[in-house]
């Protein structure tokens, strides 16, 4: 059932042991409407762990975006997301980004096992299936996972 | 325990009376009379009301039926709460029978999710299962399980079958004797004026002056001092969360 995850690229998350490691690249910063892939995207650094305490830091996630099966990659996998923004705007996003057809479904996946439901808040995903500070969320466009 | 037993039973068995009546705009052949029905609280709405359905299709020509979806004094209802948090979220107080609004047109997609089928239920009720078990036993639990234990889960709530579904239920409540209970509890709160969180609430003590919030579960306000290991396991929805409700306390 469970297709084989085809491996998108180096890893850039920190390994679990070592303690804090710096990212070997910086998050992107999702804009509340889909970038044109053509456009340049616009790098955002991301502040050290001390500053990123601060207020406005603590409401964008480090998400990273896996692609399944035979579901197009995206060259930039690691977004800085609003902790408000729903999974269904995060969805509309990818779709948006990857150009797929109106009637192109994208499932997306927490965990590799379960569908988040479209209004849950990736904040709370985070919180409570984050892991080495950020969110890491497979999608594809068919069914991976149950 | 014998009498903790009769908690799973008397949570499954819980039912509202509800009134179906066609909103005023739909257009109609003939004048369609309510529908009333007995509704399952750990139920969802598209699932148990074909009937509801069938009995308005009667009196209305097929090219003005679109999706079918349901509203309570103006607030669409989300089908994918179950049926019991909708009622203590947004109609604890009001008298029953629930009188609920069908409509067939205007489908507001900004606040409901679509649901064609019950494939759709049944998607939206075993993510939220595996959501759970990846909390309560890192998902081992659930994997574990075979695909017609998963059906057998489904079938259950879908036919309303208290037996069989348990059967296979009472898996997902176990827990290591060495433990104290599950790594976490699942649980999601709604509050009228927010979407659910599962973010913690701080309550204000109600000690010395007027209590202002109710905390309601399957329609009842339990003990503030109730294990929540005991009410994860006992006054969990089918869906393996805590459904919880902060709804504002009637002033008599």
């Amino acid at each position: 059932m469970n297709p084989k995850e085809v491996e998108t690229g180096r890893r850039i998350a920190s390994s679990r042991s070592g303690g804090w490691q710096p990212k070997v690249r910086p998050s992107t910063k999702m804009s509340d409407n889909a970038e044109s892939p053509n456009e340049p995207q616009k790098e955002e650094l991301h502040s050290p762990p001390e500053e990123s305490m601060a207020n406005e830091e603590k409401k964008k996630i480090d998400v990273l975006l896996k692609a399944v099966g035979d579901t197009p990659i995206m060259k930039t996998k690691k977004w800085a997301v609003d902790r408000s923004r729903t999974v269904q705007s995060l969805s509309q996003f990818i779709s948006r980004f990857l150009k797929l057809d109106a009637n192109e479904q994208l499932f997306i996946y927490v965990n590799q096992s379960f569908a988040p439901s479209p209004d849950q808040e990736v904040g709370v995903l985070f919180d409570c299936f984050g892991s080495d500070s950020k969110l890491v969320l497979h999608y594809c466009k068919s069914q991976a996972w149950g | 325990m014998a009498d903790d037993k009769d908690v799973l039973r008397d949570v499954w068995f819980g039912r509202i009376p509800a009134c179906f009546t066609l909103n005023q705009d739909e257009e109609t052949e003939r004048e369609a009379e309510p529908y009333y029905l007995l509704l399952p609280r750990v139920s969802y709405l598209t699932l148990v009301t074909d009937k509801v359905k069938k009995h308005f299709l009667r009196v209305m020509r097929a090219e003005d039926v679109g999706e079918m979806w349901f509203e309570y004094e103006g607030t669409p209802l989300k089908w994918h709460y179950p049926i019991g948090v909708l009622f203590d979220l947004h109609a604890s107080n009001s008298i029953l029978p629930w009188s609920i609004t069908v409509h067939f047109k205007n489908f507001p997609g900004q606040d409901l999710l679509h649901c064609m089928s019950s494939s759709v239920v049944e998607a939206h009720f075993m993510s939220s299962i595996k959501e759970a078990d990846a909390l309560k036993h890192k998902s081992q639990v659930v994997n574990d399980m075979q695909k017609k234990d998963h059906k057998q889960l489904w079938m259950g709530l879908q036919n309303d079958k208290f037996e069989q579904f348990w059967a296979m239920n009472r898996k997902l409540m176990e827990y290591p004797t060495e433990e104290a209970g599950f790594r976490y509890i699942p649980f999601r709160i709604y509050q009228v004026n927010g979407t659910h969180t599962s973010t913690p609430l701080i309550l204000e003590s109600s000690q010395g002056t007027e209590k202002r919030y109710q905390v309601v579960i399957h329609g009842i306000e339990p003990l503030m001092e109730t294990p929540l290991q005991w009410l994860s396991e006992h006054l969990s929805h089918p869906d393996n969360f805590l459904h919880i409700c902060v709804v504002p306390a009637p002033s008599d």
